[in-house]
């Protein structure tokens, strides 16, 4: 991978991954941002010309101050496009940046190619509530996000040290800048109002999900069936919300052959 | 030296295994541990107190806003105020206070203070809270990250609305105006005194410098720790090139009084540490979401006093160690005074909010503790700084010819 700058036309500072050829697929990582080391991005360049954009506030991009509302969210996901020059790229999105790539392919349903949601965020049932990420503490939240805490929680911190104060404190404050700005989204409900919108959807959509995923359960997959009738669902078993982390070579095979179609 | 007697009316009936039972004394406690029946005589006791903290000399009485509670009953603070403000005639009524972002529009702050103002001749102070991550984010639902520009925009209206006389528009990112118009204003012009309570932002000790606002430290960690906290906010002052007032300063502080040492810790220690063992076992997950605190302080390590090693300290606290690391202030007349002392000299203030009543502690022995510290205390230490003896700039300044609605009450002459 190698890692390029660009700046958006609003003046976001933005970090891009990219490598391989062929199709451009633009990755919107979720609300904890790109984990490092990456196993999927590389398997997935084999395929496509793949972008993973940070978003401002994340990693090294900036520009975090332009983005209040959903709606800077999305058209921010399109300035990324246009700074990158890509003409229809497929969109893929996994959690909060599926929730962004929902949003912009409601806004501009003809400037992508496909649309892959991987257990995406943005829609809310009352019998199902969504655990409040914001309320969670550190080791808490591998056992949310994985099916296999264990390994999960060395994914997560990059196998920090947390006996190391120094480098705790540096995690907990990337974590707040992170989460804090993912809050304009996500906090207190992740809902802003995506389901009245998603009717605009004509991009060949596919849903991915993690069977055990108990953050965003897979009740809600049968919810965005519902909403996008044109959808197909592929539920992949052992894996949790981070399905992209916990099994990559599952989740690469079953986007690439949904692209490929 | 200023001294406001506070309640934060707790529920006195959380039940003894309340921390095993329960994760949250805020937020998510269930609301089934409270009984309106029994809330009807905590709220009469506790608004008498005030009042005979009135009758007794304090110069303030004190409530503040908190929601989801189980150790502050006072969502509206502004109910308590007004029922003060009708019933006394003689002490400030400190607000401190309502917690400006979460008000829609804001406006409605600028009116319901301007009353309490009216209806009290004049002798509100008004307190603006960013508001606690619990009570904010996690009650009143406001987004984390947003709360504090939010709030910057809500003061801005407010102080606007209070200070013209021409009727405005206002077009904010949070709330649109076409019409503003304060009615009724503030007796106190151009606005009663603005206290900022803060917990530990930085941010916080500029926006009060550059209103030139009292800082109000709330904190129920005691002197020794708020040191840390009002040294910086004192080296801003300085940096700042402002007087060294110690008005510009307030921390608020248990303080319990008997005859003696020994007679305080009898009466009181149970009551302390039903406040720290239970009223304090907030579920640290509330206590600073992200986005809450700015990358600023974070970085300049100024962390929640809930997400410090308080939390987990809290619950096993003993009365000495309470009493020897300072968190409280307890004992005979002559120790609190030593003491009281100590604290206000080393922090530096002129105010002080005094939390007489703890936890679940009765009304006489509340009674009994305030009246030591009215007759036996206070006036030994009004005269600490001699040399800002006529600052009234954080003070209210009442009307000379008000209500004395009090005179007036059946009974008046056996309060």
């Amino acid at each position: 991978m190698k890692t390029t700058s660009i700046e958006t036309k609003r003046g976001a500072k933005v970090r891009v991954l990219e490598a391989g050829k062929g199709a451009p697929l633009v990755f919107f990582h979720g609300a904890g941002g790109l984990l490092e080391p990456n196993p999927f991005l590389d398997p997935l360049a084999e395929r496509f010309h793949v972008f993973a954009p940070e978003l401002p506030g994340y990693g090294e991009s900036t520009g975090e101050e332009f983005l209040d509302d959903m709606l800077d969210f999305a058209l921010h996901g399109w300035d990324v496009v246009a700074a990158l020059g890509l003409k229809q790229p497929h969109l893929v999105g996994h959690s909060l940046g599926g929730m962004i790539a929902a949003e912009m392919a409601c806004i501009a349903p003809n400037d992508l190619d496909k649309l892959v949601l991987v257990a995406p965020a943005g829609l809310w049932l009352d019998a199902h509530p969504i655990p409040d990420l914001f309320a969670m503490l550190p080791f808490e939240l591998a056992q949310l996000l994985f099916h296999d805490p264990i390994t999960g929680a060395a994914l997560l911190t990059g196998g920090l040290d947390f006996s190391n104060l120094e480098a705790l404190r540096d995690f907990y404050i990337t974590n707040a800048k992170q989460m804090g700005n993912a809050g304009k989204l996500l906090f207190p409900i992740p809902n802003r109002g995506l389901a009245k919108r998603l009717y605009r959807l004509t991009a060949p959509t596919a849903l991915l999900w993690g069977k055990s995923d108990t953050l965003i359960p897979p009740v809600y997959a049968e919810r965005w069936k519902q909403l996008i009738p044109q959808t197909q669902l592929q539920l992949i078993a052992e894996a949790g919300h981070m399905l992209p982390y916990e099994k990559p070579q599952a989740f690469v095979a079953a986007l690439a052959d949904f692209l490929a179609r | 030296m200023r001294f406001t007697w506070f309640n934060l009316m707790p529920w006195p009936y959380l039940p003894d295994d309340f921390r095993e039972q329960h994760r949250s004394v805020w937020v998510d406690i269930p609301n089934t541990l409270y009984d309106p029946r029994r809330g009807h005589f905590v709220y009469h006791e506790y608004m008498d107190q005030l009042e005979y903290a009135d009758s007794l000399g304090f110069d303030g009485i004190g409530v503040n806003e908190h929601h989801q509670n189980g150790y502050g009953l006072m969502p509206s603070p502004n109910i308590i105020a007004a029922g003060l403000a009708r019933r006394t005639s003689r002490a400030a009524i400190c607000v401190i206070g309502n917690s400006i972002a979460l008000y829609n529009p804001p406006i409605r702050v600028a009116e319901e203070f301007a009353m309490l103002d009216v209806i009290s001749g004049g002798r509100l102070i008004a307190g603006f809270p960013v508001g606690t991550p619990m009570d904010t984010n996690f009650c009143y639902g406001q987004i984390p990250i947003i709360t504090r520009d939010k709030y910057r925009e809500a003061h801005e209206l407010i102080m606007r609305a209070w200070h013209e006389d021409e009727i405005f528009a206002f077009d904010g990112k949070y709330t649109q105006l076409r019409y503003v118009n304060c009615w009724p204003k503030p007796i106190q012009k151009p606005h009663p005194p603005i206290y900022i309570p803060g917990g530990g932002s930085i941010e916080t000790w500029d926006f009060c410098l550059d209103h030139d606002y009292n800082y109000s430290y709330l904190s129920f960690g005691g002197y020794k720790r708020g040191k840390l906290l009002m040294d910086g906010y004192w080296e801003r002052v300085a940096q700042r090139n402002k007087d060294e007032s110690p008005y510009r300063g307030a921390f608020a502080q248990i303080i319990c009084v008997g005859e003696t040492d020994q007679e305080a810790e009898e009466l009181y220690s149970e009551h302390v540490r039903y406040f720290f063992n239970r009223c304090l076992h907030v579920y640290p997950g509330f206590a600073d979401p992200p986005g809450y605190r700015t990358i600023k302080t974070l970085k300049a390590g100024v962390l929640s006093q809930l997400t410090e090693d308080a939390l987990s300290k809290f619950p096993t606290l003993t009365w000495k160690d309470l009493v020897d690391d300072r968190y409280i202030i307890a004992g005979s007349p002559a120790t609190v005074r030593d003491q009281m002392v100590e604290m206000i000299k080393g922090l530096h203030i002129g105010h002080v909010f005094g939390l007489f009543h703890n936890g679940n502690m009765p009304d006489w022995k509340t009674r009994h503790s305030t009246k030591l510290f009215a007759e036996k205390v206070m006036p030994q230490l009004r005269d600490v700084w001699p040399e800002w003896k006529h600052d009234d700039r954080w003070w209210p300044k009442p009307m000379d010819n008000r209500v004395q609605p009090e005179k007036s009450l059946p009974g008046a002459e056996r309060r």
